[in-house]
């Protein structure tokens, strides 16, 4: 009994002491005092490797996701007799939901578990202690960047995969399915309004931005440099991230289209 | 040479998703730059409004002229007032004009309807406009088509 009371403890202050570590180290990484002609490059290179090369995988997702949900909602709004209403649909669910939501898991598991992969081997092979030792501060050089990076690349992401999405709705709805394209587009920008529906979808990139990325960094900084620690931290990156994103979804979904 | 590849893909990368963000904007939300500040502001009161919403649009012949900005209700006469942005542009619809609630196919959106009048004088800001036709509620019409039949 008072075992089980004693694991319960340890997990609690456990937890308690990640939350520390992880704060502690956003803390780090936003007060990082910011060298311009240093960081610069940095970010760029890290803005390639988080964004420019996870340009393929958000193009092909967002079109073929447009492309379903043109279909599908053909299928349910013809049964209305109300199928001009698609384009409607596909933009509404890509830019407020699916845009944002399904980038930032495509992200997490694309850049996120390569920033802790990468972190994680740097710790193991003890590359973060020999900068200290030579008295670079690694977070300013190592972890700022990738942090920025991914802050910076997930909101363009989203814009990108929406705007895909769309045009891969109207390709099968106006071209394959026959919709009048006057009425696609028509009830597309009647039903979707710039600050209510396209700005709280960019919000919402940003605040997945700001989590998936946060997680990443985090957990390649604090793993177990062991290969079996790096794998760890790589999984949970990719599984704390995807849940982090689902939770925040609900709740800013809540305060945002929600009537309260 | 190297440092220069990563560079142009950044700059490249960065404009696709500006130029991704101003085609939400201008082609998926339908926002326009130029519609500011050019609009008159005319009321109307209908004693039903059936499912008209702010943002719909206000037509001439078919055409969009202006949206519908705010819809209130008027606590003395107790009926809704609707208040509507016209674009300035349109400065040629006479003060008895009418105002009625359309529907966009059988089960689309509402939207106004402006019949234009045979007045000498036009509609300015402020103004309100008389003649107005409420919405067409299915309900309604349901209920009057059965008592009818049941009085026959």
């Amino acid at each position: 009994m008072l075992d089980r009371l004693q694991a319960l403890g340890h997990i609690g202050l456990e937890g308690l002491s990640a939350l520390g570590r992880s704060g502690s180290l956003l803390a780090h990484v936003l007060i990082a005092r910011p060298r311009p002609m240093v960081m610069f490059p940095l970010l760029l290179k890290q803005i390639y490797f988080v964004g420019v090369l996870s340009l393929v995988i958000i193009l092909v997702s967002g079109t073929f996701i447009g492309m379903v949900l043109g279909l599908q909602g053909y299928t349910i709004l013809v049964s209305y007799g109300s199928e001009q209403a698609v384009g409607q649909m596909v933009a509404l669910s890509l830019v407020r939901e699916l845009g944002p939501v399904v980038t930032a898991l495509l992200f997490a598991g694309r850049a996120g578990s390569a920033l802790t992969a990468e972190i994680g081997l740097m710790k193991a092979t003890e590359q973060l202690s020999s900068l200290e030792m030579i008295g670079v501060d690694p977070y300013r050089r190592i972890i700022a960047p990738r942090f920025w990076a991914g802050f910076i690349c997930l909101p363009i992401l989203a814009a990108i995969f929406s705007t895909v999405g769309v045009w891969g709705g109207a390709l099968v709805s106006i071209d394959w399915l026959g919709i009048y394209e006057g009425s696609f587009w028509a009830n597309m920008q009647q039903s979707v309004d710039f600050y209510d529906d396209v700005l709280n979808g960019l919000i919402k990139s940003v605040v997945f931005g700001f989590v998936v990325t946060w997680v990443a960094v985090y957990q390649g900084y604090d793993c177990v440099p062991t290969s079996e620690g790096i794998s760890q931290a790589t999984t949970r990156t990719v599984v704390y991230a995807s849940l982090w994103v689902l939770g925040l979804d609900f709740i800013l979904t809540a305060l945002m289209f929600g009537d309260f | 040479m190297r440092t220069r590849v990563v560079e142009i893909s950044v700059g490249g990368f960065m404009l696709t998703g500006i130029l991704a963000l101003i085609l939400l904007a201008l082609n998926v939300s339908g926002l326009k730059v130029s519609d500011s500040g050019s609009s008159y502001r005319v009321l109307a009161r209908f004693e039903n409004i059936g499912g008209l919403a702010p943002r719909a649009k206000v037509t001439l012949s078919g055409v969009q002229i202006g949206q519908v900005k705010s819809i209130e209700i008027d606590e003395r006469m107790l009926m809704a007032v609707v208040a509507m942005d016209i674009n300035s542009s349109v400065d040629y619809l006479s003060r008895d004009s009418s105002a009625q609630i359309l529907t966009a196919g059988l089960l689309g959106e509402q939207y106004i309807g402006i019949t234009p009048g045979a007045d000498d004088e036009m509609l300015e800001d402020g103004d309100a406009l008389e003649n107005t036709q409420s919405a067409l509620v299915l309900e309604n019409l349901v209920s009057k088509f059965l008592f009818n039949k049941v009085s026959e």
